[in-house]
């Protein structure tokens, strides 16, 4: 596409873009499973769609999509059909309001219209870790034994930090006298406490890097966590779509025990295996299966193409929505003084709210995926277009803008033929702005399961590959730096090359 | 031609024009002269509907000035002010043809209009290529004159055309815009605070200080017969200047 675009007309390229947004293999019978942020969640979201397909159930499996909270709602919402979760989960933290007694799960979540699978045998808990050598060093045991030492500190998930069964009812339990706490990235909280910014980090029971940093996890002596019982949550219409689903989850029932899981999750952390491989080799494994389930790993170039795919098309589309939109903002806010700052205030307001907030408020309205993430983008982009509209209007020389009076050109002719024209500079200089604000907020999209070049840095924090990161990183800033020459040459396009332009008159 | 009654300007608190009855003659050239914020400028802006006056009304003869007749009006006036105002993203030829294009006049009677104004003013072709920027501040002049007259206005109202010109080229812009007028017959009204200038283009002077018309006559009334102590210092004032030049 690369070499062939410059033969391509601009629109009928833009139209091609959009034709990239159109939803891809949605269809109605295809099971939609999710996995949240970890590589562990992962693994179990790997193992249910290996496992379904080996009974011809189309599977679609959206890696990483989301927090707890997120892909509860996303489930209610029928928008997935099924992902992995704990019971301790559940019951403290997605239900917590209800105040359950465990046997009484099942008919509270049937309340809403979802199921749970048999537990498949781990026991997920939450453990809090030191460095092993520290906790020698100081003579701690247990989560008690953190007491004698007020000044270490703590680093915890941003889930964690706020979940019913998290810090909050931690610090009350155990009485803890601690105020150097912080919520940070579960995944960086490992980076931090093998740099010994921090001293105390939350984990789960079945995280491969507890062996791999070589950590120590201190004994819940007061019974604080539950059991985290890993379990598929799946929606009660689910058999409508797949028969089969419900009793083949059930059938995985307490065949993944603790053990086996950190086990999967060190070959995926430690030795850099595909979560999809891992699992396929599980199935076949205990299940003796006599053909083990495809495992279709694509390669770096088609993954990077598949990023880059889906990165243009929720930059093009945001982008250009946003120029349509925008410039006739610009335009009556130049035009219209009170109505100006009316508009100049509320896309400053817009701009102002942190990308990844937008990105959030986004997902109550329009689900998780592409729309949400073009949206917020669309939102972000209006700014700097719209100042830059509304300032080469306002900065014609008011000889000009009366010399077209004058010679007696209408309102509309003056803004086709003079105005326009003269602040085309400044209105290009902000979809410039724009384009490169966009492509690298656009990254942000792979949080609520956007995809582009996001994904990949996710996942790379996610497994401490920089590499991964880069392969993010990288293609993103290329896009930037592209994006900006090709309006530099848009503009020199509209400007004959040999002519200088002078607003002096 | 053109007859301003009662007309007065203020801005706020400040006068900018007293009220004033003008009548400026059709075929004439009329020079409004004064020194420097006496309101002259202002009162040719009220002509061309720039500026809305604060009292009074201004007749092009049987038609009123006002928002429904003004754009007719304008395309039958001519405008032309002291850095041409010519839109820097058009070459000149653009910039002078640029109502006609508007008005979807055919090709070739652009051309001949453009053709017969370019020897008017003495400009070649390649110069009708440039962007303003490329042009000199007499080539900016000339076409911006022939930008004023492309659609054969009645009126042509000039704003101090002159006036950022060095002397060289001001003095040779002098002679053709002389000839200009009195080849073409129109009604002329310029601004200026030049009197030689005045007394070479114009037939007929208005001299205007601090908002107030002083002394309306030819030359010759004007410098025989000064009204006013002002009229006799400014017509002193400009001629020791020219004496010493």
């Amino acid at each position: 596409m690369g070499l062939k675009m410059r033969y391509v007309p601009g629109p009928l390229l833009i139209i091609c873009i959009i034709g990239l947004a159109a939803p891809q293999t949605c269809t109605a019978q295809t099971v939609q499973v999710a996995s949240k942020r970890f590589t562990g969640s992962i693994i179990l979201g790997e193992v249910a769609t290996h496992w379904l397909r080996q009974a011809d159930i189309e599977v679609e499996h959206q890696a990483q999509l989301g927090d707890t909270r997120f892909l509860w709602e996303a489930l209610l919402a029928g928008e997935i059909d099924l992902y992995p979760d704990y019971t301790g989960t559940i019951l403290r933290e997605t239900l917590a309001s209800h105040n359950l007694d465990p046997a009484d799960l099942d008919s509270a979540l049937a309340s809403v219209g979802i199921k749970s699978s048999r537990p498949l045998g781990v026991n997920d808990t939450y453990v809090l870790g030191m460095k092993t050598e520290k906790a020698a060093e100081l003579g701690i045991r247990t989560i008690s034994d953190l007491n004698r030492y007020p000044d270490l500190r703590f680093g915890f998930s941003a889930p964690f930090m706020d979940r019913w069964d998290g810090w909050p009812t931690l610090r009350v339990n155990y009485d803890m006298p601690h105020t150097a706490v912080r919520g940070m990235d579960h995944d960086l909280s490992y980076v931090g406490i093998q740099s010994g910014t921090i001293d105390v980090m939350d984990m789960y029971a079945t995280d491969a890097e507890i062996e791999i940093h070589d950590l120590t996890p201190l004994e819940d002596d007061l019974g604080h966590f539950p059991e985290y019982q890993a379990v598929y949550l799946y929606r009660a219409d689910l058999a409508e779509r797949a028969k089969s689903a419900p009793d083949l989850l059930d059938s995985l029932g307490g065949r993944i025990s603790t053990e086996v899981m950190r086990v999967l999750n060190m070959r995926v952390v430690s030795d850099g295996e595909s979560e999809t491989r891992v699992a396929a080799d599980f199935l076949s494994k205990s299940f003796d299966l006599a053909a083990p389930p495809d495992v279709n790993e694509v390669t770096t170039w088609m993954q990077l193409w598949v990023y880059t795919r889906e990165h243009v098309t929720l930059v093009a589309v945001s982008l250009l929505a946003a120029i349509l939109i925008s410039i006739p903002l610009g335009i009556m806010a130049a035009k219209f003084a009170s109505l100006g700052a009316v508009i100049l205030g509320v896309v400053g307001v817009i701009y102002t709210i942190p990308s990844l907030a937008l990105l959030v408020f986004m997902i109550p309205l329009l689900g998780v995926g592409g729309p949400p993430a073009v949206v917020a983008l669309f939102l972000y982009s209006l700014l700097p277009i719209v100042r830059n509209t509304h300032a080469g209007l306002t900065n014609i020389p008011s000889s000009l803008r009366e010399a077209a009076v004058a010679i007696g050109l209408e309102r509309n002719a003056r803004l086709w033929r003079v105005e326009l024209p003269l602040a085309m500079p400044s209105i290009m200089a902000g979809v410039q702005t724009s384009a490169v604000i966009n492509i690298g907020t656009a990254t942000l999209g792979a949080l609520i399961g956007a995809g582009g070049y996001g994904q990949p840095i996710l996942t790379g924090i996610r497994l401490s590959d920089t590499g991964l990161i880069l392969l993010g990183a990288v293609p993103a800033a290329l896009m930037a730096l592209a994006a900006q020459g090709l309006f530099s040459l848009i503009e020199r396009r509209l400007y004959s090359p040999d002519r200088p332009l002078h607003l002096t008159g | 031609m053109i007859d301003l009654c009662g007309v007065s300007k203020n801005y706020g608190m400040h006068v900018a024009l007293h009220p004033m009855n003008l009548t400026v003659k059709k075929g004439e050239t009329t020079v409004l002269i004064g020194p420097s914020g006496c309101g002259k400028s202002t009162l040719l802006r009220i002509m061309i509907g720039l500026v809305r006056p604060t009292t009074g009304e201004v007749w092009y003869g049987n038609a009123l000035l006002d928002a429904d007749t003004v754009r007719s009006i304008r395309l039958r006036t001519g405008y032309v002010i002291q850095k041409g105002g010519l839109f820097p993203h058009m070459t000149a030829r653009d910039n002078v043809t640029l109502m006609a294009r508007h008005l979807n006049w055919d090709r070739q009677n652009i051309q001949e209009r453009l053709n017969e104004l370019a020897e008017l003013v003495r400009l070649t072709s390649p110069t009708m290529q440039r962007y303003p920027s490329e042009l000199s501040g007499g080539e900016s002049q000339r076409i911006s004159i022939m930008r004023a007259l492309f659609l054969d206005p009645d009126v042509l109202l000039m704003d101090e055309p002159l006036g950022a010109l060095d002397p060289m080229i001001r003095f040779g812009l002098q002679q053709d815009l002389r000839s200009i007028f009195e080849r073409l017959k129109k009604t002329v009204v310029i601004v200026t605070h030049d009197m030689a200038e005045a007394a070479y283009l114009g037939n007929s002077i208005v001299l205007i200080r601090a908002g107030q018309v002083i002394q309306h006559g030819t030359m010759q009334e004007i410098l025989n017969e000064p009204k006013t102590q002002f009229a006799r210092e400014f017509v002193r004032a400009q001629r020791g200047l020219h004496a010493w030049a």
